[in-house]
């Protein structure tokens, strides 16, 4: 099919303010970490101002890229859907609910002392949310964890980064050329390309 | 003592490693913000991140509080736009020029090689931040059951993470 056909030039043209109060809306009520399912259903479902396949794209360029998962998808959906000012409002509304009520946090933190309380309940929080992100990692990662060469890679950078306390950086540019390096090859290798 | 071009600096910096997810910086925001400029304590890093995790949206919002404890409304705001800006302008352009990078075997190579990578980071940090969180029995089987929840059931994960905050306050409450 044509897939230029979703481009920023050509795209559905969609009112600013419509797409800042549709990413607000998701920016309000995705809690727990499923943001990418909100933004489906938003825009795929709902508005359907992206087809599936379009989405699955936006999803792809948005993870290989650096940044956020969601607020990448919801840049690449605005700008598809009104260029420049359309990925603004998209981003601003996603993060205005999380970041409002992240500075009130902020503020309240700063400005108390003596809280035993608080600081009680915010163990307990942080203890939930170890248990929250390793399952969000272990659905997340799933796939790879069948294939011997991904486990490989996996174990080499955890072991690198907790273990031999290598900063990120020279982890993901290492190991990350490693990976490209031998999944390139193995692609040259197996795929039949057309 | 302004701060707000280190937080930028710093900021900046984190968001070209989140890849995959937030949490893949989490080593790197740890060793920034609590060893090298002293914002906050690990303690205080862990909490308000567990906190984020009951925030709506995407689920890197706790910087915004890093920047309101070093900075007040000014450093919230840098910490926004530094951790934003540049790769909402690099997802913008790549966007554009997508139709003319994928399928390209480099790009292939890159895709594939960036999903076991981008896992390890996650479970790398994942790691990290459970060094400062779990510190006893009690918060190790807080998490330990959050995790076994969240693998078995569809229940929405913000209900535990405020179940956690019960929890904690029953356990640890000595007020």
């Amino acid at each position: 099919m044509a897939r230029g056909s979703n481009r920023a030039s050509d795209g559905p043209r969609v009112g600013v303010g419509r797409i800042f109060a549709a990413f607000l809306l998701i920016g309000a009520t995705s809690f727990g970490g499923g943001a990418i399912a909100y933004l489906r259903n938003t825009l795929v479902v709902k508005h359907r101002w992206v087809d599936d396949e379009t989405f699955l794209e936006l999803l792809a360029i948005g993870q290989t890229l650096p940044g956020l998962k969601a607020t990448n998808v919801a840049v690449l959906a605005g700008d598809r859907l009104r260029g420049v000012s359309g990925a603004i409002a998209a981003m601003a509304g996603v993060c205005l609910p999380g970041a409002v009520l992240m500075y009130i946090v902020g503020v309240v933190y700063r400005a108390e002392r003596e809280r035993p309380l608080l600081e009680a309940a915010l163990e307990g929080v942080a203890a939930a949310a170890v248990g929250l992100i390793l399952a969000t990692t272990l659905k997340l990662g799933r796939t790879s964890f069948s294939r011997i060469d991904d486990v490989a890679f996996i174990l080499l950078t955890v072991v690198c980064v907790n273990r031999l306390l290598i900063p990120v950086p020279y982890v993901l540019i290492g190991v990350g050329a490693l990976a490209v390096a031998w999944y390139g090859s193995a692609a040259a290798k197996w795929r039949t390309v057309p | 003592m302004n701060e707000l071009p280190s937080l930028a600096r710093v900021f900046t910096w984190l968001s070209l490693l989140t890849v995959g997810g937030g949490m893949a910086a989490y080593p790197e925001l740890k060793a920034q913000t609590v060893d090298v400029h002293g914002w906050l304590t690990l303690q205080q890093l862990d909490y308000l991140y567990g906190v984020g995790q009951a925030a709506p949206g995407p689920n890197m919002m706790m910087i915004v509080s890093i920047g309101v404890l070093t900075a007040g409304f000014a450093g919230a705001l840098i910490v926004l736009l530094a951790f934003f800006g540049p790769t909402a302008l690099l997802a913008c352009v790549v966007g554009r020029l997508w139709t003319r990078l994928e399928g390209r075997p480099w790009t292939v190579a890159v895709q594939r090689a960036l999903l076991p990578v981008s896992i390890g980071l996650l479970l790398a940090g994942c790691f990290t931040f459970a060094k400062g969180a779990v510190t006893g029995w009690m918060t190790s089987v807080i998490a330990a059951t959050v995790f076994v929840i969240l693998l078995r059931t569809t229940i929405n994960p913000a209900f535990l993470v405020l179940a956690g905050a019960l929890i904690g306050i029953v356990a640890f409450g000595r007020g």
